[in-house]
């Protein structure tokens, strides 16, 4: 587990810039976290450094957006979902492939239906109303080879 | 030339038909409202609405048909919402309407979600004067439309995080109340104060001759979402009316903002409101009230009209059809399609 501390929205979105610069085509990432605790922010500089031109917006109604960049990002949003059986309609392994990567807000709900190991992002709210605390995990083989990557993000962010 | 368009809508959580005539006359709109299904639920759950989709789809037209006094061949064209929407539903509609225009050998008309509101409001007042602008606003939409005429429309701006929608509703399950968010927040606002707490107004507090082009028209919601749940979050004895009606002021505020600067900025004759979140009655108090303070002709349709439904999808057909003739039949749902430019 590695915990980062960011101090604002901005921090946020460059947290998820950094982390843009590590990921593999096929890549899972889960973001986890209260109502407006970041993830769609992290999303957006993700998107940003990845080179996706469209305003990255919400999911949650939408459930799944798509935007291109150097790699395809899957933004997804399992906000709504309350039974694990609605994910086959999300087509997951169908959008998990080579050519892209893809986010799942909270995709906590939906760990035991994945297809594949992932990258757990959770942001937990700090100690002011900007700050958040957030917690990294590494669930299976994937994301293994990154570990120092991830650890040396930390470093440049603090 | 195509009179009588059946129109067909599953994009999100209705499921609706209705007849329209030579884009005007609303012959029938039957909207069966899967509310009460999603209110288990707590929100739009794809499975759940394509099924019930699926079992209302034949229903719903015959019904169309049978209220609009309308024997099937006397249908002129089929046009149903391709898009933007959840793709099961999505293709539960455009299925259905590419199959009847095969059977009845009548033209197919693939039309886009938010384009057929921008229609809605020409269905109950069909002389609105050019330039228009439409702020469309519902769960999955926030935006500014210049229309400048019949299948000539931009966008001028759009939400840059979350539709206003969809912060009404998130702020409704935060504090627990019941879906769907909107009506719920509409009905409890009016008992609170809404100037009892000051919530940020994103992208309304600069002054907009001195703001970025990309930013003057654009909306963010996410700010405020995430102020309200900090302020309840830290003091669970507030006032719930209050902040809803705090909060609700601080969406309408930015909104009737947004809009009044478009209208300037444009020189629009007329300001137009649709989308399922032109239904709340504080906004639409508000938007009238600035229209009549700048002298710019307001249009409000009825809230039937702002909430989804077929009506204005056959009125958004017929101008298609009348403008880019009919659509191929192997046009798909496209879950993703923005709203085109076409000028």
């Amino acid at each position: 587990m590695i915990q980062i501390t960011t101090k604002s929205v901005e921090e946020t979105k460059e947290f998820g810039a950094e982390l843009a610069k590590v990921v593999n085509p096929g890549d899972l990432i889960l973001l986890c976290g209260d109502l407006g605790a970041g993830k769609t922010s992290f999303t957006q500089g993700f998107g940003l450094a990845l080179g996706a031109t469209c305003p990255i917006t919400s999911p949650t109604f939408t459930l799944a957006n798509c935007y291109e960049g150097d790699l395809v990002i899957n933004h997804l949003d399992v906000y709504r979902l309350t039974h694990i059986e609605e994910t086959r309609d999300l087509g997951l392994h169908e959008l998990i492939d080579d050519q892209s990567v893809t986010l799942i807000e909270w995709g906590d709900v939906i760990a035991g239906a994945l297809p594949c190991g992932y990258l757990e992002i959770r942001f937990n709210l700090g100690e002011t109303s900007e700050e958040r605390n957030v917690h990294l995990q590494i669930v299976g083989s994937e994301w293994e080879d990154r570990i120092e990557s991830i650890e040396a993000i930390k470093e440049k962010m603090c | 030339m195509s009179n009588l368009i059946l129109g067909i809508e599953t994009s999100c959580d209705e499921t609706a038909a209705a007849v329209v005539e030579g884009a005007q006359t609303v012959r029938s709109s039957v909207v069966s409202s899967q509310i009460d299904l999603h209110a288990r639920f707590g929100g739009v759950v794809p499975e759940v609405a394509s099924r019930a989709h699926l079992d209302l789809m034949i229903p719903v037209v015959a019904e169309s048909l049978v209220s609009a006094g309308v024997e099937a061949p006397e249908v002129d064209a089929v046009a149903a919402t391709t898009g933007p929407g959840l793709v099961g539903s999505l293709l539960v509609g455009v299925t259905a309407a590419k199959s009847l225009s095969l059977v009845w050998d009548v033209p197919f008309v693939s039309v886009n979600h938010l384009e057929a509101h921008l229609y809605a409001s020409f269905l109950e007042e069909p002389d609105l004067e050019f330039p228009l602008v439409v702020l469309l606003v519902s769960g999955g939409h926030t935006m500014l439309v210049l229309m400048e005429g019949h299948g000539r429309y931009r966008v001028l701006g759009s939400t840059l995080d979350d539709a206003a929608g969809e912060a009404f509703d998130k702020v409704a399950r935060y504090l627990g109340l019941e879906y769907p968010g909107g009506p719920a927040i509409d009905a409890l606002a009016v008992e609170g104060d809404p100037n009892a707490f000051n919530y940020p107004r994103s992208l309304v507090q600069e002054n907009p001759d001195t703001m970025a082009e990309d930013r003057k028209l654009a909306f963010s919601f996410s700010g405020l979402k995430t102020s309200v749940i900090n302020h309840v979050r830290n003091n669970p004895d507030v006032s719930t009316a209050d902040v809803v009606a705090s909060f609700q002021e601080a969406v309408v505020d930015t909104l009737v903002t947004k809009a009044k600067w478009a209208a300037a900025i444009t020189g629009a004759k007329g300001l137009c409101l649709g989308g399922g979140v032109a239904a709340n009655s504080r906004l639409r108090e508000r938007f009238l009230d600035m229209c009549i303070e700048i002298g710019v002709q307001p249009f409000i349709p009825s809230r039937s009209m702002c909430t989804d439904n077929a009506a204005m999808v056959a009125a958004a057909g017929w101008w298609c059809l009348q403008i880019d003739g009919s659509s191929p039949l192997n046009v798909g749902a496209n879950p993703n399609w923005g709203l085109p430019e076409r000028i």
